[in-house]
């Protein structure tokens, strides 16, 4: 060894911040650079507390299991018994969340209607009103009623299967929405009474009315409309599940729908979507406990949603307490969104397969969340519909597994017993016991 | 004329006697009785008849109308005439928040005044007050005119696209990206009309335009406040 190398004194190696991470760095230099914030589409990315976080214990010798393939395991769900005449029947737990037509191009919805009428289930317009596309293609619609009222009229408002009143969403609660000039079309612009190419703001409330009493009285006119033939519900984001539940309840809401903070939207700040709202993994309890309390668990139906990928995650979501779950996100990867197959278009425009979320841009390669002409040709709304249903089938069938294992002849009656958590969080959040205990923080009783 | 007593009826029923008549229908004149300021009254009607309340409504009367001509003979609450298709409705006394919210078509004329958010996200409704209106009328009023005779509140036309706002009176202040405009003769002749329909005494000359500048069209920095 010679004596330079035995003299060298150790160095000290290079060490990234946790505080300043190379993202954050990264987008310090982005915003010092350009003055504006970050809008992008999706849901949150951070890692939170999720559905990962807990597992079925599965049958044992306490618990009986059902035969896997061909014992029977009902998946039905009736949706709005409360006071509609005419409630939805759908023949699996999972229903397709509303998504606008003008964020997403008239062959995504129309697919979108395809795949869930396939798979005996509901499909939700969004912002901006209903396609006849989507009409057709869709044998049970919800049609969202939302504060911009952009398409709003009581022609389409009767064509509908249920009525969705939108007071927040998950992956923006207190925060309306933008659709940016470059995604109004001819079309886009006639449907939602404004001129072409200029960005079109969704408010962030209702504007004609304030509060709960008054939400009351807008359901009441809702259903004067419509005849009490169709269910009406209430659309919230994961900020305070128990008190937006309650209310809704109050409000009379034949179903709520509940949807956290991974929960995805066509275009807001990434500093909202990241920083505002709860995990879904949050609420369900709390939600599900507001209905116990009100005796109307079971009588006002709950469909949560926010990052529900596979039928465990449903499983998982039934034995919390849910009805049924909607998937927005989950659909548009189901239908090519974000698929690698457009990797070398995705560098173009500076991401990744998987990454891309610059929806509102309307440059989406798969021609799912535009308006270009050009890029709409790429997407078959036939092929998507039929990939959509088998996705919706596997789902299914994952979620029938689980609740066989867990001895039930039906998804809904899969239970909080059902469930252990990996994390303390999870347990916290999901009221079920850390594994390997019969414990969690909060538990009546427990000096935690 | 049919007359329908609202108290003995009960809602339902009368919303469902006037969401019944269709174009033919030769039952063409319709009256509600005791309304005594209930919510919804006579919403959702698509028929080309005439519905007199003799009294006072609450929320949402005439939500959602088609083709009707609505008279109220009182005051009417929040709401009135909101997403309006078409048709006509009339308020003989004040109306409260948000009336002609939404509306698409259509024209509302309200005798006395109108409370804040008068013209809330219009989208093509024409409504012509006589006296005043509130703060935060046509906040991001899309088309359509709205006529005050009188004065206008606090953030008259915040973040308005390209309705058309026409004020006799004083405007207290002006919201986002709304400006005063120049009364060009089409403006005048718009107004004429306007005013014709809602039978105002009032002369064209007398009133000033406000509009968008437009300036909160495209979302760019400056704007991001």
């Amino acid at each position: 060894m010679s004596d330079k190398k035995q003299n060298a004194i150790p160095q000290t190696v290079p060490v990234q911040s946790s505080t300043f991470s190379q993202t954050i760095n990264a987008e310090i230099r982005r915003a010092a650079a350009t003055g504006i914030y970050d809008i992008r589409g999706g849901g949150a990315k951070r890692n939170v507390p999720h559905f990962d976080d807990l597992l079925f214990l599965g049958a044992s010798i306490s618990r009986y299991p059902l035969e896997g393939y061909r014992e029977k395991c009902e998946t039905n769900v009736t949706l709005g018994s409360r006071f509609a005449k005419n409630p939805i029947e759908i023949d699996i737990p999972i229903t397709i969340a509303g998504m606008s037509f003008g964020s997403l191009s008239g062959g995504a919805k129309e697919a979108l209607g395809r795949g869930a009428s396939m798979a005996g289930t509901s499909t939700t317009t969004g912002d901006g009103g209903m396609t006849v596309e989507e009409r057709g293609h869709s044998s049970k619609l919800v049609y969202q009623y939302l504060p911009s009222r952009y398409g709003m009229n009581p022609d389409d408002l009767r064509k509908a299967d249920a009525i969705e009143v939108v007071v927040g969403q998950g992956a923006k609660p207190g925060g309306g929405g933008m659709l940016l000039g470059q995604k109004i079309s001819d079309r886009v612009a006639q449907m939602r009474n404004l001129p072409k190419g200029i960005d079109q703001r969704s408010a962030c409330r209702h504007p004609d009315w304030t509060g709960p009493d008054d939400m009351e009285i807008k359901i009441l006119e809702l259903r004067e409309i419509t005849g009490w033939r169709v269910p009406i519900y209430v659309k919230v984001g994961g900020a305070r599940p128990y008190f937006d539940t309650t209310l809704a309840v109050k409000a009379g809401a034949d179903v709520v729908v509940l949807d956290g903070m991974q929960g995805g939207t066509a275009a807001t700040q990434d500093v909202f979507i990241e920083h505002v709202g709860q995990p879904i993994l949050a609420c369900i309890r709390e939600a599900v406990r507001a209905l116990q309390d009100l005796d109307m668990h079971r009588e006002v139906q709950l469909i949560v949603s926010g990052g529900v990928r596979t039928g465990a995650d449903v499983a998982k979501c039934m034995a919390l307490g849910a009805d049924a779950v909607s998937i927005g996100t989950a659909a548009l990867i189901a239908l090519g969104d974000n698929d690698p197959c457009w990797e070398a278009e995705y560098q173009k425009l500076g991401t990744t397969a998987g990454a891309y979320d610059d929806w509102h841009e309307g440059q989406d390669p798969a021609g799912i969340t535009t308006q270009d002409p050009e890029l709409m040709k790429r997407f078959d709304p036939i092929e998507g519909g039929r990939r959509l249903n088998n996705y919706l089938k596997v789902m299914t069938l994952e979620a029938q597994t689980i609740a066989r294992a867990c001895g039930k002849s039906h998804v809904h009656n899969l239970e909080p017993e059902d469930l252990c958590a990996l994390t303390l969080e999870a347990a916290a959040m999901a009221k079920v016991p850390l594994a390997g205990t019969n414990w969690w923080p909060g538990k009546p009783g427990s000096s935690y | 004329m049919e007359k329908l007593d609202l108290q003995a009826l009960g809602l339902r029923a009368l919303n469902e006697k006037l969401q019944k008549q269709t174009d033919e229908t030769n039952q063409k004149d319709w009256e509600i009785i005791n309304p005594r300021g209930s919510h919804a009254i006579a919403v959702g009607v698509d028929a080309p008849i005439n519905v007199t309340v003799r009294g006072s409504t609450g929320y949402y009367c005439g939500g959602m109308n088609k083709q009707a001509h609505i008279h109220v003979d009182g005051s009417a609450g929040p709401g009135v005439a909101e997403n309006m298709m078409s048709g006509i409705i009339t308020i003989e006394g004040d109306a409260s928040q948000y009336a002609g919210a939404t509306g698409h078509g259509g024209t509302l004329v309200i005798r006395g005044n109108a409370a804040s958010r008068c013209g809330i996200s219009m989208k093509g409704i024409d409504i012509v007050v006589h006296g005043n209106i509130g703060h935060m009328s046509a906040f991001m009023a899309q088309s359509g005119n709205l006529v005050v005779c009188g004065d206008a509140g606090d953030a008259l036309g915040d973040s308005i696209y390209e309705a058309r706002l026409f004020v006799r009176g004083s405007v207290k202040s002006l919201g986002a990206d709304c400006i005063e405009k120049e009364m060009r003769p089409k403006h005048l002749e718009i107004l004429r009309g306007l005013l014709e329909k809602g039978e105002c005494d009032a002369k064209p000359e007398e009133f000033k335009r406000y509009g968008s500048a437009r300036q909160l069209y495209n979302f760019k920095i400056d704007n991001a406040y």
